[in-house]
């Protein structure tokens, strides 16, 4: 395979954004809500068309907004449903957001047609084209140094979520888990889970010009879901998360490069390596993890010396 | 100040109505919680026991009506009571500890923001101990069998050390060692005088563990101390046709020798 400088540059993006994408993916698994992810990342397109028919920019800043605000109103959309059309939660979001999507499509289509917001490239995204748009980080007397556009975007992200995760850590494990002590001990449970659905939000729209509105949402869940077969504590579990995704970023772009040469076939897709990666590991630690499928439970069992509890 | 619902009353429940989707599940409830008391709250299923007690703590939106706790509505006097939910209502296959769920407790203590420290964790240890499962603090809590999970949940009604401890069915599907150690903590707070509330199901204990008695059955049926309280025709009246509890009602009945 040829290695050069742009294979770097589509690792750097990719690494950053599924890791911007796990720290609010492992809540939302932890939520049982993962399926808000999905919803969400469909739910931001006419938060995004309206943004850009309002500022007439493309610009990240309108379009974040853009995202936030849709975001906010999926999941009001959705509570209203749950509570005043008597359907589950999941159902209530699946209207939601196939509605919105769809809003999304139409504005596209009929108000922003002769501009550059290509549903197509929304859908799958452009890793492949983020080297084309660099921004220089430093200039020393031998090297110039360039980095994306599109690893500035996720970079800040992924450093937003990490913030805000680590400020929110007591406030978001509290309300994850027990949501009616967190609203008698005074901490707003709502708030916490509309933070969470605008970091999700903002973050699938950081992440859609490099892999695009749909893969996103593997990385949004499937690191998470393999670190959540292996770790016992919140701490290794995010940890996890977010290592599951580097390394599906990383050997995704690795695959994308060489296993489809393997059989004689052209170059493919980086971006739905990566996701295709994301599952692999998924099922390599469920297969073989340790308490795997491929492991003998039985036998595990019989040797520990700490059966698990009776009643 | 309303005359009937003085301020030294804990819980004192005035009018209150609460419906799901228009269907009442409690209905006009007028009733004062005594200080100081083991009060146990029984009713049939669907009875709005549970309700009754997230009624009390905001946790559900009221139809009509007021709680108020020492007098004041209950955002006034959150540090004051403490609420143990139903077993399943959390997911127990969520990667903590034991520790790590009893240390919840202290979070509103240690405020917005802030870490929690080793002080809170040498609480949060001390309450498991207390609970008489120590040894188990730094095991996940989806290894914990049912009784051990609903004691992590006293423990951690104990950090939070308040003056009205509101329990949902705390001895539901707990073996006889838990239910045994647990009615024992409860009684311990009560000899400090503090207000034990436990929605309860198991009629044939009612009459040895709590000494105040609620029946529930969308209305107040009766209330008072236990012993005038628990007799055959009040039971008939909250459990209605209900033959076969009632068949236990009358087992329990005669094992008190009424």
């Amino acid at each position: 395979m040829n290695w050069n400088i742009n294979d770097f540059y589509i690792i750097i993006v990719g690494v950053l954004c599924a890791m911007a994408c796990a720290l609010p993916g492992a809540f939302l698994l932890l939520r049982r809500m993962s399926m808000m992810g999905d919803a969400l990342s469909h739910a931001v397109l006419p938060g995004l068309a309206v943004a850009f028919l309002i500022s007439g920019s493309r610009a990240s800043s309108t379009m974040f907004i853009g995202a936030a605000v849709a975001g906010v109103f999926t999941a009001l959309f959705t509570q209203w449903i749950v509570r005043f059309g008597k359907v589950e939660r999941s159902a209530a979001m699946g209207v939601v957001f196939t509605t919105l999507f769809a809003i999304g499509l139409l504005i596209i289509e009929k108000g922003a047609n002769q501009v550059d917001l290509d549903a197509r490239c929304v859908l799958y995204g452009a890793l492949e084209y983020t080297p084309l748009e660099l921004v220089q980080l430093f200039e020393t007397s031998d090297y110039l140094v360039q980095i994306p556009k599109a690893a500035v975007v996720v970079g800040a992200t992924f450093l937003l979520n990490g913030l805000l995760v680590a400020l929110f850590f007591k406030e978001f494990t509290l309300s994850s888990f027990d949501p009616n002590l967190a609203q008698t001990q005074g901490f707003h449970p709502q708030v916490i889970h509309y933070l969470l659905m605008v970091m999700v939000a903002t973050t699938t729209v950081a992440a859609f010009e490099a892999v695009g509105s749909i893969i996103v949402i593997a990385m949004l869940i499937v690191p998470p879901s393999t670190a959540f077969l292996l770790a016992h504590r919140l701490g290794p579990f995010l940890f996890l998360s977010l290592l599951f995704a580097a390394l599906a970023a990383i050997l995704g772009h690795l695959a994308s490069q060489s296993i489809t040469l393997f059989f004689g076939l052209p170059e493919t897709s980086s971006s739905g390596m990566m996701a295709t990666m994301a599952g692999l590991l998924f099922l390599f630690v469920w297969l073989f993890g340790p308490s795997g499928l491929a492991r003998d439970q039985k036998a595990k069992l019989l040797r520990s010396d700490d059966p698990p509890a009776l009643l | 100040m309303r005359p009937e619902h003085p301020p030294e009353i804990p819980i004192a429940i005035h009018d209150l109505t609460v419906a799901y989707h228009r269907k009442p599940v409690l209905w006009d409830l007028e009733l004062n919680l005594p200080e100081g008391k083991l009060i146990g709250i029984a009713g049939p299923n669907g009875a709005g026991k549970s309700t009754l007690l997230k009624a009390c703590l905001d946790l559900i939106p009221k139809t009509s009506g007021e709680v108020l706790i020492y007098g004041k509505p209950y955002h006034k006097q959150r540090d004051l009571i403490v609420y143990v939910p139903q077993r399943e209502s959390v997911d127990w296959d969520f990667p903590v500890s034991a520790l790590d769920v009893v240390t919840m407790g202290t979070y509103r203590q240690v405020g917005w923001f802030k870490r929690i420290g080793k002080r809170q964790r040498i609480t949060a240890r001390d309450a498991l101990e207390r609970v008489g499962i120590g040894h188990l603090a730094d095991r996940q809590i989806s290894q914990l069998s049912g009784g051990q999970q609903q004691r992590v949940f006293l423990a951690r009604a104990l950090v939070q050390d308040a003056l009205i401890y509101l329990m949902d069915e705390p001895f539901a599907a707990v073996d006889a060692a838990t239910e045994h150690a647990m009615i024992e903590i409860l009684q311990e707070l009560n000899t400090q005088g503090k207000t034990v509330v436990c929605v309860h199901h198991d009629l044939a204990t009612v009459s040895r563990y709590f000494d105040h008695l609620v029946l529930l059955n969308m209305r107040v049926v009766a209330s008072g101390p236990t012993k005038e309280i628990f007799t055959r025709d009040h039971l008939q009246k909250t459990y209605g046709g209900k033959l076969n509890l009632l068949d236990d009602v009358a087992e329990a009945l005669k094992n008190l020798g009424r």
